[in-house]
This record gives structure tokens, sequence and C-alpha cells, in this order.
């Protein structure tokens, strides 16, 4: 679901996220328009409007945890779960964290990575959010899902600063809703210079 | 922080919440796991707010956060005082135009990337991270700021490892840290 089909639609600061992502094509590799939100993060305005809006969000959802995704859904998550007064956990590349891990294989196009979380971050009756900056395929916010299930957590929202087309309406990720403020960024000559 | 300052109560409690792990990554090393303060949201914001309260009338423009922790707790650190927020990446993730400084790892050398266009002379910089320890990455961020032009103001870390030296590493500029471990 986009955050314009539920209330926010004309609310200005979601224009003003969208202007502040920076198009790269063709990276990492030829035929990916990179959406860089490396650019959103140099306007505090619309840093702050991103944060704003997820909070306004979660913040009488009782939501207990804060789940981010490494590296940029660290820099997402933390301000949200300041916010709303919810504890942080970072989802981090294999052989980051220490004490017991539990870890989940996930796809990548060419090959397969793995997520993993400690498992004395979530206690029982956690309600969790999992943070990225963005969802294309699923396959990362689905890894975290796992994660945070098998620990024993209910997630009730994944939330994206940016998400492809498809994941409009009620689309949602392993029976999980998906919450998503702006589309992709199409590629012009203008925004290299945003 | 010096030892003539009082101390803020604040202080003891985000420590506490410090756990150390013996033996990671490898044997010998007493691992600062600062996961298990993110659990405690009132120590976290302690955390930041001791952050924020320092900085947020020294006219900061840009918060500098070290992939990937230092992205924690510069990120709200640059929210709350209305800077820019730059990350310090490790090589190959930031697109576009950039620059790189290498330093030294025990064994080898690692490259921490910034982009060129995030920073300019004009720009008073802070830079976070979680830890510091040789100053070899602290020393490699304020390198990069300083190659555009910007000046940094002061380093920022929660834990120091005093023993290591890391603050003789950064060349005069300031160091702020809330807690050490000896």
């Amino acid at each position: 679901m986009f955050a314009v089909e539920n209330g926010l639609q004309g609310d200005p600061r979601l224009k003003a996220i969208s202007d502040a992502i920076r198009v790269i094509p063709h990276f990492p590799k030829t035929g990916i328009m990179f959406q860089d939100i490396t650019t959103l993060l140099l306007d505090p305005v619309a840093f702050k409007h991103v944060v704003d809006i997820f909070v306004d969000r979660y913040k009488h959802m009782n939501i207990s945890l804060v789940a981010g995704v490494e590296a940029r859904g660290f820099i997402f998550g933390p301000p949200i779960a300041l916010a709303i007064g919810a504890k942080f956990v970072p989802l981090r590349k294999p052989g980051k964290l220490p004490g017991r891990v539990i870890s989940e294989e996930y796809e990548l196009e060419y090959g397969s990575d793995r997520l993993e979380m400690s498992v004395e971050a979530v206690k029982s009756d956690e309600r969790a959010l999992i943070i990225d900056d963005l969802v294309a395929t699923g396959g990362t916010l689905s890894a975290s899902i796992n994660l945070l299930e098998r620990a024993g957590a209910e997630v009730v929202e994944c939330a994206c600063v940016v998400g492809l087309p498809k994941f409009k309406g009620q689309c949602k990720l392993k029976g999980k809703p998906l919450y998503v403020l702006v589309e992709p960024r199409e590629y012009d000559e203008l925004t290299l210079y945003n | 922080m010096s030892e003539n300052e009082v101390k803020d109560p604040r202080i003891d409690g985000i420590k506490t919440k410090i756990r150390v792990v013996p033996d990671f990554p490898k044997k010998g090393i007493m691992f600062q796991d600062i996961t298990t303060l993110l659990l405690d949201p009132k120590a976290f914001k302690d955390t930041i707010d001791l952050f924020v309260e320092r900085y947020r009338h020294m006219n900061i423009s840009v918060v500098a956060g070290i992939e990937a922790r230092g992205f924690i707790f510069g990120a709200p650190i640059a929210l709350a005082i209305g800077a820019k927020f730059v990350p310090l990446r490790k090589p190959k993730k930031l697109p576009g135009e950039i620059i790189f400084e290498e330093y030294e790892l025990e064994y080898g050398s690692d490259r921490l990337e910034m982009h060129v266009e995030a920073v300019d002379s004009g720009d008073r910089a802070l830079v976070v991270d979680d830890l510091i320890a040789t100053g070899g990455t602290l020393c490699a961020a304020m390198n990069l700021l300083r190659r555009v032009g910007a000046e940094v103001v002061e380093c920022a870390c929660v834990i120091e490892l005093p023993e290591l030296n890391g603050r003789e590493r950064l060349e005069g500029k300031p160091l702020y840290v809330l807690v050490e471990y000896r």
C-alpha cells in the first residue's frame, strides 16, 4: 500500500521526498535505475518528512520493536524507533552480530545472501515493524519477516521509503502488509543535478 | 569529557547497557556490543540527547556517519540538529561520483568512500561512530571531509578504548565520548 492510497494523497511532503531522491542509471549494473536516497539525507526537511510520516502512522500501533535492514535501514529505523519509544534491532550481514544469532538465507539474482538477528533482541509478545529504504523483489524483507517470526515476534508491517508499483493496493509480503511512501523516480538528465 | 566535569547521571545508565562480549570477532578482543543499548529505548534516547545537547548550538551543517553503526547514532543526531546526514561507506556501495580514503587494518587495509557533492568548503562537520579504538577509521573519515574543504569540528563516539590511543590519530581534532572502557 502506498501513502497516497491511505490518506496522504496531495500531501506536499510526498513530492518533496520524491524530488529529493536521485536516480543513477545503470548502477550497480546495466539496466538498473538505482534509487539513491543519499540525496534525500542531504535535505534535512525532506528526511524529517520521511520520519514524521512513518512516526504518525506507527505511534499508536503499539509497536515495541523496529527492525532495520543493514545498512540503509539503519538510517531510517532508529529515528522512528526513538520517536515511538520502541527498541531498535539491527538485521545484519553474516558475522557482524556477537552472541547468539539466528540467520535466514535469501535469493539474489545470482547466488544468495544471509541476514542475521540476535536471538536475545526479541522477547515474547513483541509487535514488530521492519524498515528498509526500498523494496524491489521483497526477498530481503521476506527474510526479515522470517527472522522475527522465528524468534516469536508478530510482524505488524513492513515499511519502505521507495517501492515498485506492484506493491500498490493490498499487496502483501508473506501475508504481512507493506507501507511505501513513493514510487521509484524516472531517470531524466535533470535528476542528476537536482 | 574530562575527569573534572561532573558526570551526567544518564551516562551510568548508558554504560550498563553496553554488553561486553569476550573473544569476538576473534580471541583476545573484548567486543563492545551496543545492540543491547539499542534495546533500551530510554538509554538509546539518552545517548542521542547527550550528543544533541552538545551539538545543537555549534552550527554543525553536516553529520557524517561511518558505516554501519555510525548510521544508527549519526542519523538521529543529524535530524535533531537540522544537519545533513552523509553516510561514509564501504567500497562500491555509493553510486555516482565518490572519493575514497584507505586506512590500515590489523591485517591489510580497507577503504571508506564519500559522495563528492555531499559536502563542501562551507560545511562544519561532525563525525560519528559507535566506538573509537585505534582511530584509523575516524582518521580516514576526517581526511575525506577535509579533502572537500569541510571543517571537521569534532568526532563523537559512544565508547572509547583509551588504551589504544585513538585520540592521537585525530591530529588535534577534539573527540567527545560518553563512555570509556578500560
